[in-house]
């Protein structure tokens, strides 16, 4: 397994950060990550990361949720056995559904809910007993961490990250 | 500072001037007299029942004798007209009216080979025994049981003409009111921003202010509209009818009488006056303050923040009632604890809209070049919050009166669901399905044409919302949709128009002494794509 070099650039304000951001990607270099304490409004962006489309996922699962739970009203309360339970009209589903909107409701965000949530951590690759992967453990306090590649161009890059403010430049060997 | 340019102002009178003339015009073909009415019923008849010759006299007579609940089925089933089809017919009806329907069509079965006379007169009678039994609790509207002791064409026809009557005078209401309702819950969400100090919106705060001008308008119609009920000048609200009240009279109501302490004329026009009073002094009083503020006074700003709190205070009251008196009191026989909330929801999300449009339309015109995608993404995410609300708070009365199917509060929805099929479900679309699965998207929401497509789908919606709630029981069966409806409505356009762009064209579009308003300015929000403005701007 071939070793590479990358180089960590911490800052400690992430306006900083923004701007140390937006200068590497101005000068073409490949942002591998970077590591914030919290979120940092328009980092996606400055970074180039396409959006997310978790929300198009939810849209899904809410849809699947819905027809669950036409298909559980409809099977239980009109096909497999249509009681008269005061006088509620099981005929046809139709005729019944204001009774079962609430189900309805409920399983779409139900559905909508959780399997986003499942969605999210597996896309994201969280799970518990998972080897935490922060490179410092200063990035989960005060710190921000940008962490970018190095291609025979360390001496440059090395000026170039120290010039955004940075307040410490480690190059580290990576596996 | 914006100019209200000639070329708008003109279009906005010219839809003055032709909504004006349309309404005179359907005042003047609305029938004055009983025989007119007749005449009126008898195309009605023919028009529906072309080509089935003889037979179909006893067809006619079914729907004569039935009440308002069968006009539906006539409105509905026009082919079918024989009396067969009409027993069936009324074994669709709601659950609660088969008792009553089957009874009709079985009494008219009958006599099918006697004469007409002897029809009539026999479902007649099981007609009697029927308002006996369920006890006034029926169709609402209170010509409805006056003239039993009379022949039953009469009766009908009678009814019939104080429907056709009422017609041109309910176009003007519902129209009225809902620009009178939008306006009001501009104010109400303009005063709430106040209150919650709210960053974003001030910006949009002069063209709120511009729009609540609307308020000043409509309420001189609404006054002039006020005083001419209580001179008896139209049969909108039943329990204003002579005899109402007197035990002597055959218009006795013992339900409405119950009610007395509250319906009742002196009462109802006075409270009405202190709404149109009470909002027309909030809005002068924050207008004009709020120009003042111009000056960069902070003291000045924390008097805006507490006439705000007072207004709301009094609006939330105010409204409530309001909306009892002149909604829900075309209904006396029938009440509904969140209606005051429904009403609310209602003309908050058209009002929502209305800013949204106006937002747009100005900045079109480049007169608010501090206005950015993020302003108009979140006046969407409103409408589209606020029609889920309006959805809630519509399916939440629905839903609990169907589910308990209590007679006195299920009449309501039979008779829209029978006689308003096609508006009733249909708004659901407008105001529910359609803006959410369009606005859902975040992108969508900023993009200004889409805006405009959900909002009109939202505003035709919400007034089809209101004809819901009016018609019914003012004009019953005798509901269209034609030149006095939309004359009304072209004409409070046309005066929402003149209204709002004069206003916003009397004060600089930008509240420049908000101590809030480089927040708003560089309003930002970073999720969606600006189109033409800097994404990196924040």
């Amino acid at each position: 397994m071939s070793t590479s070099k990358v180089i960590h650039a911490l800052y400690n304000d992430d306006d900083i950060l923004m701007d140390a951001v937006k200068k590497v990607k101005a000068d073409h270099h490949h942002i591998e990550e970077v590591f914030t304490p919290f979120p940092v409004h328009g980092l996606d962006k400055a970074m180039g990361l396409a959006p997310t489309r978790l929300a198009i996922t939810a849209f899904f699962y809410g849809i699947t949720g819905t027809a669950v739970a036409v298909w559980l009203t409809w099977y239980t309360m009109i096909a497999d056995w249509p009681q008269d339970i005061g006088g509620k009209p099981s005929f046809s589903w139709a005729e019944n559904m204001p009774a079962f909107v609430p189900i309805l409701f409920e399983l779409t965000v139900f559905f909508a809910a959780h399997l986003m949530v499942i969605t999210f951590y597996m896309r994201s690759k969280l799970w518990p007993f998972k080897q935490a992967e922060n490179p410092d453990p200063r990035t989960t306090d005060d710190h921000f961490l940008m962490e970018v590649a190095v291609h025979d161009n360390e001496d440059e890059l090395k000026a170039l990250l120290a010039s955004t403010g940075a307040v410490e430049i480690n190059v580290v060997e990576k596996h | 500072m914006y100019q209200f340019t000639g070329k708008l102002k003109i279009f906005a009178l010219a839809l003055m001037v032709v909504g004006l003339l349309g309404t005179v015009y359907n005042f003047m073909s609305a029938p004055s007299t009983l025989e007119e009415a007749k005449e009126i019923l008898a195309k009605q008849e023919a028009a529906h029942h072309g080509g089935h010759g003889a037979a179909n006299a006893h067809g006619d007579d079914t729907h004569h004798s039935a009440d308002v609940q069968s006009e539906s089925h006539k409105e509905e089933k026009k082919s079918e007209e024989h009396v067969g089809a009409a027993a069936a017919d009324h074994k669709d009806a709601a659950s609660s009216e088969h008792k009553e329907a089957d009874h009709k069509s079985e009494a008219h079965t009958e006599k099918v080979d006697s004469t007409h006379h002897e029809s009539a007169d026999a479902v007649h009678e099981t007609k009697e025994e029927t308002h006996k039994e369920t006890a006034h609790a029926e169709a609402p509207v209170a010509h409805h049981d006056n003239a039993h002791g009379e022949d039953h064409g009469d009766h009908h026809a009678e009814h019939a003409f104080h429907q056709m009557q009422n017609r041109p005078w309910s176009a003007f209401y519902v129209a009225m009111l809902f620009s009178l309702g939008v306006s009001l819950l501009v104010l109400a969400f303009y005063a709430a921003q106040r209150i919650a100090h709210a960053g974003w919106s001030v910006v949009l705060f002069r063209v709120m202010e511009a729009i609540s001008n609307n308020i000043h308008y409509v309420s001189i119609f609404m006054i002039i509209f006020i005083i001419l009920t209580v001179m008896h000048q139209n049969h909108l609200f039943p329990w204003m009818a002579d005899g109402v009240f007197d035990t002597q009279s055959p218009n006795y109501d013992p339900i409405v009488d119950k009610k007395h302490w509250w319906m009742n004329v002196p009462g109802w026009a006075i409270r009405s006056i202190v709404y149109l009073t009470g909002w027309n002094v909030f809005r002068f009083i924050l207008r004009r303050k709020s120009i003042q503020q111009d000056n960069g006074d902070l003291k000045l700003h924390k008097n805006l923040y507490n006439i705000s709190v007072g207004f709301v205070v009094f609006f939330m009251v105010s409204e409530s009632m309001a909306s009892w008196d002149w909604i829900m009191g075309i209904d006396p026989h029938w009440f509904s604890t969140l209606f005051g909330w429904y009403v609310l929801a209602t003309f908050l999300v058209s009002a929502l809209t209305v800013v949204a449009i106006v937002t747009i339309y100005l900045r079109s015109k480049g007169a608010l070049p501090f206005v950015n995608d993020s302003h108009i993404h979140d006046l969407a995410k409103f409408m589209f919050g606020f029609s889920v609300f309006w959805t809630y708070l519509w399916f939440a009365q629905f839903m609990l009166i169907w589910y308990a199917d209590m007679p006195e509060e299920t009449t309501y929805y039979a008779q829209r669901f029978n006689e308003y099929k096609l508006p009733f479900l249909g708004m659901v679309v407008l105001n529910f399905a359609f803006p959410v699965l369009l606005l859902i998207n975040s992108d969508f929401k900023s993009i200004p044409w889409l805006v405009i497509l959900g909002g009109v789908a939202i505003l035709v919606g919400h007034y089809v919302d209101l004809f819901v709630m009016i018609m019914p029981g003012t004009v019953g069966g005798q509901w269209g949709f034609g030149i006095g409806e939309i004359s009304a409505i072209l004409f409070f356009i046309g005066l929402f128009i003149f209204a709002t762009f004069s206003a916003v064209s009397k004060a600089a579009v930008l509240p420049k002494g908000n101590p809030f308003l480089h927040e708003s300015e560089t309003h930002h929000y970073y999720v969606i794509e600006h189109r033409g403005e800097d994404n990196s701007h924040h």
